[in-house]
């Protein structure tokens, strides 16, 4: 069985001109060990799925459907019970570790709050765990470390920290929200090793967000692709980058640098711009960009179309089903 | 991956220049400079100030003699030239000698002193009143943002601010004095009351030091409500602002970071949105400790209330320089004191923060 089943999960947020649906209808799975990776441009409700996860939503949220976590509805909790599930069963890493990291208070309170709050452990336990969770992590003289204020470390070192934080307390699953995103490039490196190692390691499940699906082709198992609130595409990782099948995936991975495809002459972009919150496109929210629209597109909700056990779009236009084994137009 | 820890060693207390106890030297020092600029500042307006002082303290007859005028002149230093009169002044006052008041004629060290413990005291009542309930309400009104407690209490800050200080003292006497009867009436004490022996010269310190619990009991009686309309204008404005940085705080990433790791509501708020929130508050707080001074010339008025703020609009009218000068200096001491006080509670609150004196 799944560590996390989400169903039908929808997202609702309080904009400026009334309510706006953020995520929609998304259903996904995170299987035990495994890492899932969720890509999509900002605004695709990357982020929202992921607070939705922890009932933190922002200011006026509200989510529906169902969220399964290691087999009971997490979805209906109530503020106390949701408050036993964060930190301690699902942890969060966010994206800037320069502000996800509170300046004021010292390394070992941050790593020890939770889990002398969870786990009701001695001041001294708590120190020597934290202790550990720095060698884990790698930061070197965890021991002075501890004394430090978060301004005393790089962004790298920082997101190593808030990494240990998340670790604490045993979580089964770790969502990391843009982890490498406000790194330098060879510093983004050490973090997915580390993340790939904590899996290993720890068997532990991680969700990572992230809009560069170069990070993602390294790392994860499995990849969703989200486009204005939904799913457009998933499957295992190397079949997915390889063999794109719905045409914003395609578009996606066309346009990136370095790629094999592309050269100088058509190096790719997707015309147009991601619909912004409250202004989805009705039907497919992808017709309004797509050069394989058709009328319908415009009045029905795709429907999921299961390519094989493990690869989905929601695409019924399928446009590149004959070349499928192909891999290029 | 810069190894930015061997730097927190270097950093190490106490006798670097990043130290306390340095800070406090030096920020002494900068004090007594400041007040020296405040008596040349104050000493200057009082010399544009068109008038005559002498004109203000005599009498018509009296000021149409001129050997009389002569006389009185001579006595207050006033026939010298103005440069003299504030070298003199100067000189004095590192002997401690404020001079003499035109109006009493006494020394304004000694009016002070018997004047303005008796603003200390509702300032300090009222500035107690004004953290506790203003951080409170603050509090409260942030947290349950835009449901019903915060709506009323934004109501009740709103109008606090709106009030102008001698019209609460004036409703609030009227209320409470004359239709409920709840407060005594004006004055430190009822009429004919013995004050207790000066050590401090606030009558409830003093008569706890005197163990006379019943001088304590009407003394306190007697200054509670022009304390509390004296705090009214500092509640609202510390409400407003508790609300208003922990609003802010609270849309930190790091609040929201602590939350994710499953705190209790309390412990986030305490130590993640309250702490730094705090740092901007005590700000605040040292301003409106400061202001209610000012705002105490009107409503010691209204409550005739012996202190600081009657003396100091007495000085004015009567031109009484030495009077003014003595007023401006408390003021001003107690602003540098009050800053003072603010950085080191900064250092306090966050012992990273660097001296920036």
């Amino acid at each position: 069985m799944n560590l996390l089943t989400v169903e039908n999960l929808t997202v609702t947020l309080a904009t400026g001109s009334g309510d706006a649906q953020a995520v929609r209808n998304l259903s996904f799975s995170v299987g035990h060990g495994e890492i899932l990776g969720v890509a999509g441009e900002s605004g695709s409700g990357k982020t929202m799925t992921a607070l939705s996860m922890l009932g933190l939503l922002p200011y006026k949220g509200k989510a529906s459907g169902s969220i399964k976590f290691d087999g009971r509805e997490i979805l209906t909790s109530t503020k106390r019970e949701y408050r036993d599930i964060r930190g301690k069963e699902i942890a969060m890493i966010f994206q800037d570790p320069m502000t996800s990291l509170h300046p004021m208070l010292t390394v070992e309170v941050q790593l020890t709050e939770h889990l002398r709050h969870h786990r009701k452990v001695s001041k001294d336990a708590a120190r020597n765990s934290a202790l550990e969770l720095l060698a884990t992590v790698k930061i070197p003289e965890p021991a002075a470390a501890l004394k430090a204020h978060p301004s005393q470390f790089s962004g790298g070192m920082r997101q190593r920290i808030a990494i240990a934080m998340a670790l604490a307390c045993e979580p089964k699953l770790l969502i990391a929200d843009e982890p490498t995103t406000a790194l330098d490039v060879t510093v983004q490196a050490g973090i997915l090793k580390l993340l790939h190692q904590l899996r290993t390691d720890r068997n532990l499940s991680v969700m990572v967000i992230t809009h560069d699906l170069g990070v993602l082709s390294s790392l994860t198992d499995r990849i969703m692709i989200m486009y204005a609130g939904s799913e457009v595409e998933s499957g295992a990782t190397s079949d997915l980058l390889q063999n794109p099948r719905h045409p914003y995936t395609k578009g996606l991975i066309a346009a990136l640098p370095g790629n094999s495809e592309v050269n100088s002459k058509n190096l790719l972009s997707i015309d147009g711009m991601p619909p912004e919150l409250g202004n989805f496109p009705s039907g497919c929210a992808f017709h309004t960009r797509c050069k394989f629209a058709k009328a319908s597109c415009k009045e029905t909700v795709p429907e999921v179309l299961n390519l094989s056990s493990d690869h989905r779009i929601f695409c019924p236009v399928n446009p590149f089903s004959e070349l499928s084994n192909s891999g290029s137009k | 991956m810069k190894p930015v820890l061997g730097e927190s060693k270097a950093r190490k207390r106490p006798l670097s220049g990043t130290g306390f106890t340095p800070f406090i030297i030096r920020r002494l020092l900068t004090s007594i400079l400041l007040v020296f600029g405040v008596t040349f500042i104050s000493f200057s307006i009082t010399q544009l100030v068109p008038g005559d002082p002498v004109a203000a303290n005599l009498g018509q007859s009296a000021y149409s003699d001129p050997e009389i005028v002569a006389a009185f002149e001579k006595e207050f230093g006033l026939d010298q030239p103005v440069p003299v009169q504030y070298y003199k002044y100067v000189t004095n006052l590192l002997q401690g000698d404020l001079g003499v008041s035109l109006s009493s004629k006494r020394p304004v060290a000694e009016d002070l002193k018997e004047y303005f413990p008796a603003t200390l005291e509702i300032a300090l009542v009222a500035v107690f009143l004004a953290l506790i309930v203003g951080l409170l309400l603050g509090i409260i009104s942030a947290v349950t943002r835009d449901r019903l407690p915060d709506q009323l209490i934004r109501v009740f800050s709103l109008t606090g601010v709106s009030m102008p200080a001698f019209w609460t003292a004036l409703t609030a006497f009227y209320i409470f004095f004359f239709v409920l009867g709840w407060a005594p009436g004006t004055g430190r004490l009822e009429p004919g009351g013995e004050p207790p022996p000066t050590v401090t010269g606030l009558f409830t310190i003093d008569a706890l030091i005197n163990g006379d619990f019943s001088t304590f009991k009407q003394a306190f009686s007697y200054l509670l409500l022009p304390a509390i309309v004296l705090a009214i204008y500092a509640v609202g404005v510390l409400t407003r602002f508790t609300r208003a940085s922990m609003l802010e705080i609270l849309g930190n990433d790091y609040v929201r970071a602590a939350r994710a790791k499953g705190l209790p509501e309390f412990t986030v708020i305490r130590r993640h949105v309250l702490r730094p929130a705090l740092l901007s508050i005590i700000t605040v707080a040292g301003v409106a400790f400061s202001s209610l001074l000012a705002g105490s010339v009107l409503v010691e008025n209204v409550f005739s209330w012996p202190g600081l703020g009657q003396y100091a609009y007495r000085a004015a009218v009567g031109l009484d320089l030495p009077g003014i000068m003595g007023v401006s200096m408390v003021v001003a001491t107690v602003y540098i004191t009050m800053n003072l006080i603010v950085d080191i509670l900064y250092r306090i609150i966050d012992p990273q923060m660097k001296d920036s004196a």
